[in-house]
């Protein structure tokens, strides 16, 4: 069986300037924080990324943005990070706002084989601007397309040694969904145990979904 | 009592057995103190789970255990964990009975304003287009005038609209309004305010109808 645990170090050298990269995690809970150090660390550039929020100017998602490292963002809220609202409106960084449950929504669709879907979310708002509305049964829908990204960098609290994930309480939010959408996942852990210590019913990503484990 | 307080109790009252609700940051969060706790209504989170509870006693905080504002908080017995697809399945799905949000504007077709005022505050809408899409009924929690005086009670809403058509009740310091296929309905005042009062202070045109309640019994 191939070994996908590995190092920070060695997660990093998948990553590289210019790539479309998905991270997980709401404010503060369910985000890789050591796979983002790491990141910062390597000190890449020119990202393009897809997040829920960009956590704070201090923790997590916030960091890449502090040390402007992405060009390009797509994401559903930046309120708690001052520093995107600034690159934002000094035109550094290229924010497209979505809503949360399109955003995640996109994701699944592009994890899923699924060219889109219909929402009746942001009909009537500038959200729908530029987007093919269809009419289903006398109810407007905005067709929303799928989104998918090079890398996923996502996070669980334990996996076994075949990437098996399970999550804790709210720190799932967007890992299961993002593990399904990128060319190749990167789960940073908070314990990895053996094979068939996970009950498969508390398995919310399979193992083959993903490509390495970090436990740091 | 407190104008917030006063304006979280009335909110509360419309909860009913086995309710979902959400509600937003700010006044809205305060209407959990006033829901009853022995009726199984719930509350939703929605960066993933059903049940939120008190604030966790210092020292016992899980980092795992947050509410969408990034704050520690507990989950009940009976609440529930899921991932963010399906908490906004929740959103849109009109699973949430009563979302409650805090408004920039509101106006008399039920429009919402509340996630932006261009080039000052950009925040980004966060949940609140879903769930004010989505939810049964929306209700408004909010101070009746804005900090510069004006009427957040409107004919028509100038700013970047978070939903059309969707918002049920408004509940602010002075009164209870409906918003109706007619227009927006005075249907209670709060202790001392007049009805000519409230009607000076919006800029909506207010239906009065025969009776006009108390906002507090």
């Amino acid at each position: 069986m191939k070994n996908k645990i590995k190092t920070v170090a060695e997660a990093m050298e998948v990553i590289k300037d210019g790539q479309t990269i998905m991270i997980s995690g709401f404010t503060f809970a369910g985000t890789p924080e050591k796979l983002i150090d790491g990141m910062v660390e390597k000190g890449v550039k020119d990202l393009t990324l897809i997040t829920n929020d960009t956590g704070t100017a201090e923790f997590g998602i916030g960091k890449l943005i502090v040390n402007k490292m992405a060009k390009k963002l797509s994401c559903s809220h930046v309120g708690l990070n001052k520093e995107t609202g600034r690159q934002m409106t000094a035109g550094e960084l290229d924010v497209t706002l979505i809503p949360q449950g399109t955003i995640v929504e996109r994701i699944r669709a592009g994890g899923s084989g699924l060219g889109g879907f219909l929402t009746p979310t942001g009909v009537g708002t500038i959200v729908e601007e530029g987007k093919e509305k269809i009419n289903v049964d006398g109810k407007d829908y905005i067709l929303e397309k799928p989104l998918r990204a090079e890398i996923a960098l996502i996070k669980a609290w334990k996996a076994d040694k075949m990437g098996n994930l399970t999550y804790r309480r709210a720190a799932r939010n967007f890992n299961p969904v993002m593990a399904t959408a990128a060319d190749f996942v990167i789960v940073e852990v908070e314990e990895i145990v053996e094979i068939g210590e996970l009950d498969p019913e508390i398995i919310f990503t399979p193992g083959i979904m993903v490509d390495m484990i970090v436990k740091p | 009592m407190d104008k917030r307080e006063m304006i979280a109790k009335r909110i509360a009252e419309y909860f009913q057995e086995g309710d979902l609700g959400n509600l937003g940051i700010g006044l809205p969060t305060l209407v959990a103190n006033h829901i009853p706790q022995d009726k199984g209504i719930m509350l939703h989170s929605e960066n993933g789970f059903i049940g939120i509870g008190p604030n966790p006693q210092p020292g016992e905080e899980d980092k795992d255990v947050v509410n969408a504002g990034g704050h520690p908080v507990t989950i009940l017995p009976g609440g529930s964990c899921f991932d963010s697809a399906f908490s906004f399945l929740l959103a849109r799905g009109g699973h949430v009975n009563i979302t409650v949000l805090g408004a920039l504007e509101v106006d008399e077709k039920g429009d919402l304003a509340n996630w932006m005022i261009p080039g000052k505050l950009v925040p980004g809408m966060g949940g609140a287009m879903d769930l004010a899409a989505g939810a049964k009924k929306v209700i408004i929690a909010m101070e009746h005038v804005s900090k510069h005086g004006e009427s957040k009670v409107r004919k028509k809403c100038t700013l970047p609209l978070t939903a059309v058509g969707v918002v049920k009740h408004i509940v602010t310091e002075l009164g209870v309004m409906d918003v109706t296929e007619e227009g927006i309905v005075l249907r209670e005042l709060a202790p001392g305010v007049t009805v000519e009062e409230i009607v000076s202070k919006t800029e909506a045109t207010l239906i009065i109808p025969d009776e006009v309640g108390s906002m507090v019994r």
